[in-house]
């Protein structure tokens, strides 16, 4: 829909994951209705939406786990309906509100899914060794999950990743119960994949949060993607422009200059020190410096970001809703 | 559409885990609580009602399986009883718990397919009963041994090992029975209680029920009645009817196996028993052949059931 507008990556864009016309449907109601996206290496996409909206779907689809209805996907070169093996060989999945055996230890849980993975016995201990203690679970390796709290058990999915090493984690509504705490340390984990070059796709309806660790999004709604591309990107396709930079300062001819400034489309005037300005990039620096310039007296400088809430409330006011599909 | 890899590539991890479950679980200990019981109890009014008549039984030790001595049912009948309880324990929540514990989508997000996973649920189950049965069956010859102080021959310890191969067969049926439950309903209490409705039917409520339907489906011929015997035809339906049960088909290959004098296990007209030698034993191998039938409609069951688990299970949505 808008991947030409994305320039997250840099040109050559190694695409781990490609849908074109994805569909799925359940008896007369779908799912998923023909969508596509791609997703670069590297990159964490974040799928935006109510419940029910097709996300899990996709991502199941994506996985090999729910058959494809029409079209079709790959996911590192491979097809998940031909080839699911190979697949979930490479990509590690958090399902949403993921459960373990609770009779079992942390350690012998992980030890489970390695076996099945196939992994060689000295090569299990050690990866879930390292993996426990980089979720932050290593004190509480050989406790029973029975004990475990919402916040630990999610952990030890995304530990379950770790130690696979797949190149692709999927996360569906990872911090959806978790305490704001639980929830930051999380983000934090995910930033980390990302830093070592894992590709990350996050479900979630908590956009706050998606907005902090995404660098794309794709906003579905009824089965469909409406909106994809960056934050930024968005709040200009959407709400008109996507920075609203506050500046509070004294001197002569402030708002003239400020108008001034190359991407800024409104200058309001709040009161006699206060400027609201709206522009299409951070114009932060330049305002910054156009104040100094006119001999003003700088006091503050602050930024709206566009929310992502406003962006998801603004587009949808904008465009009526249709039938709400169930497909949970 | 062809899929690519092994269907069976970490089914002996599955095996091994749920094997390990099993045999370390609580539910596991409490059946074999009662089986070991109920059957040592058995095995001991048996024991001590030979002893008491040792005659000269050339089987003395397959006597050991059969007798039943007031209020004790035989060892085997109690095992026909038992066994499907022992299995539909250990299968009624295979899948629906996976589902419960949410731990399905995580496992099969795994490189494996679904075949393994319900593959290996199945087996594991069918080797720990197999195990238990196993036990119980060395047990049985070692307490011969002790106390009847008999060396069991060459062919009893063969027709005792047919009779351990088809309790297994037995328990498969009632295995996959309940797997199959377990993948229909989504509560382990509904799958539980349907197998148990089911058993209890079978085991109790069937037997009663086989004579009425076959007196309306063939009516006995007042001509047999007036003679005070039973109408041939009356008599076939009901024993076809009562074969539906597998406790009635394990019923039957037991009584030809452990008990060499059995000729068959139909109704016979007179015509056909003439020139046998009644009460000498049958040959091991004419033996089998009478259990045959019963054999394979055991194994049929097991494979037939398991096989509608496997479609279901494989149709079934990975979400809750």
């Amino acid at each position: 829909m808008s991947e030409q507008q994305t320039e997250v990556n840099s040109a050559p864009r190694d695409l781990v994951i490609s849908a074109r016309g994805l569909t799925r449907h359940y008896g007369k109601s779908i799912a998923v209705d023909s969508i596509d996206f791609g997703i670069a290496r590297g990159e964490v996409f974040g799928l935006l939406g109510p419940n029910g909206a097709g996300k899990t779907t996709t991502i199941l689809m994506m996985l090999g786990l729910t058959e494809i209805s029409s079209g079709e996907v790959s996911v590192l070169g491979f097809d998940p309906a031909r080839e699911p093996l190979k697949v979930k060989q490479r990509v590690g999945y958090l399902p949403d509100a993921v459960g373990f055996y609770d009779q079992l230890t942390a350690t012998e849980n992980l030890a489970y899914t390695a076996k099945l993975m196939g992994l060689a016995r000295a090569e299990r201990a050690a990866r879930i060794e390292s993996a426990l203690a980089r979720v932050g679970l290593a004190e509480v390796a050989e406790k029973r999950v029975a004990t475990f709290s919402r916040g630990m058990r999610q952990r030890l999915g995304l530990a379950e990743i770790i130690m696979k090493r797949a190149e692709i984690a999927i996360l569906d509504e990872p911090t959806s119960g978790l305490d704001p705490q639980a929830t930051q340390e999380f983000l934090g984990l995910i930033r980390e994949l990302k830093a070592e070059g894992v590709t990350v796709l996050l479900s979630s309806h908590m956009l706050d949060q998606v907005q902090r660790v995404c660098d794309r999004v794709a906003l579905f709604r009824g089965g469909r993607i409406v909106l994809m591309g960056a934050v930024p990107e968005l709040a200009v396709k959407v709400l008109g422009a996507g920075f609203v930079v506050e500046v509070e300062a004294e001197g002569p001819g402030i708002a003239r200059r400020l108008a001034m400034i190359p991407g800024v489309t409104q200058v309001e005037t709040l009161a006699a020190d206060r400027f609201r300005m709206t522009a299409e990039r951070d114009v932060r620096p330049d305002a910054a410096r156009a104040v100094v310039a006119g001999d003003g007296a700088l006091r503050r400088l602050s930024v709206d970001e566009p929310s992502l809430e406003t962006i998801y409330a603004r587009y949808f006011q904008a465009q009526p809703t249709g039938d709400v599909r169930h497909a949970a | 559409m062809r899929r690519e890899g092994s269907p069976f590539q970490g089914l002996s991890t599955v095996f091994v885990k749920e094997l390990s479950d099993h045999v370390s679980s609580i539910r596991m200990l409490m059946l074999e609580l009662l089986i070991v019981s109920t059957a040592l109890a058995a095995l001991y009014e048996a024991i001590s009602s030979l002893r008491q008549n040792t005659a000269e039984d050339p089987f003395l030790l397959l006597r050991l399986f059969t007798i039943d001595q007031a209020p004790l049912p035989s060892f085997v009948a109690i095992l026909g009883f038992l066994i499907p309880l022992m299995a539909i324990g250990l299968g009624f929540d295979a899948v629906n718990s996976e589902h419960n514990r949410r731990t399905m989508s995580r496992i099969l997000a795994q490189p494996i397919y679904r075949d393994a996973l319900l593959m290996g649920k199945f087996l594991a189950a069918l080797a720990t009963i197999g195990i238990s049965l196993a036990a119980l069956w060395l047990l049985v010859i070692g307490l011969g041994l002790i106390f009847l102080g008999v060396p069991p021959g060459g062919e009893e310890i063969a027709r005792s090992a047919v009779f351990l191969i088809v309790a297994i067969f037995y328990a498969g049926v009632w295995l996959s029975l309940a797997m199959l439950l377990s993948t229909v309903f989504r509560s382990a209490a509904t799958a539980a209680l349907v197998a148990l409705g089911i058993w209890l039917f079978l085991t109790v409520l069937w037997p009663m029920l086989a004579p009425a339907l076959a007196q309306a489906i063939a009516p006995a011929d007042p001509r047999y009645v007036l003679l005070g015997l039973n109408d041939p035809a009356t008599a076939i339906w009901t024993q076809e009817l009562l074969r539906l049960s597998p406790n009635d088909l394990f019923g039957e290959a037991m009584l030809a196996v452990l008990s060499p004098t059995t000729r068959t296990l139909g109704p016979v007209f007179l015509d056909q028993l003439r020139g046998a030698v009644m009460g000498a034993p049958l040959p091991f191998g004419e033996s089998i052949m009478i259990a045959w039938p019963q054999t394979v409609g055991l194994v049929a069951g097991t494979i037939i059931l398991f096989a509608f688990s496997y479609v279901l299970f494989q149709r079934q949505e990975v979400r809750a």
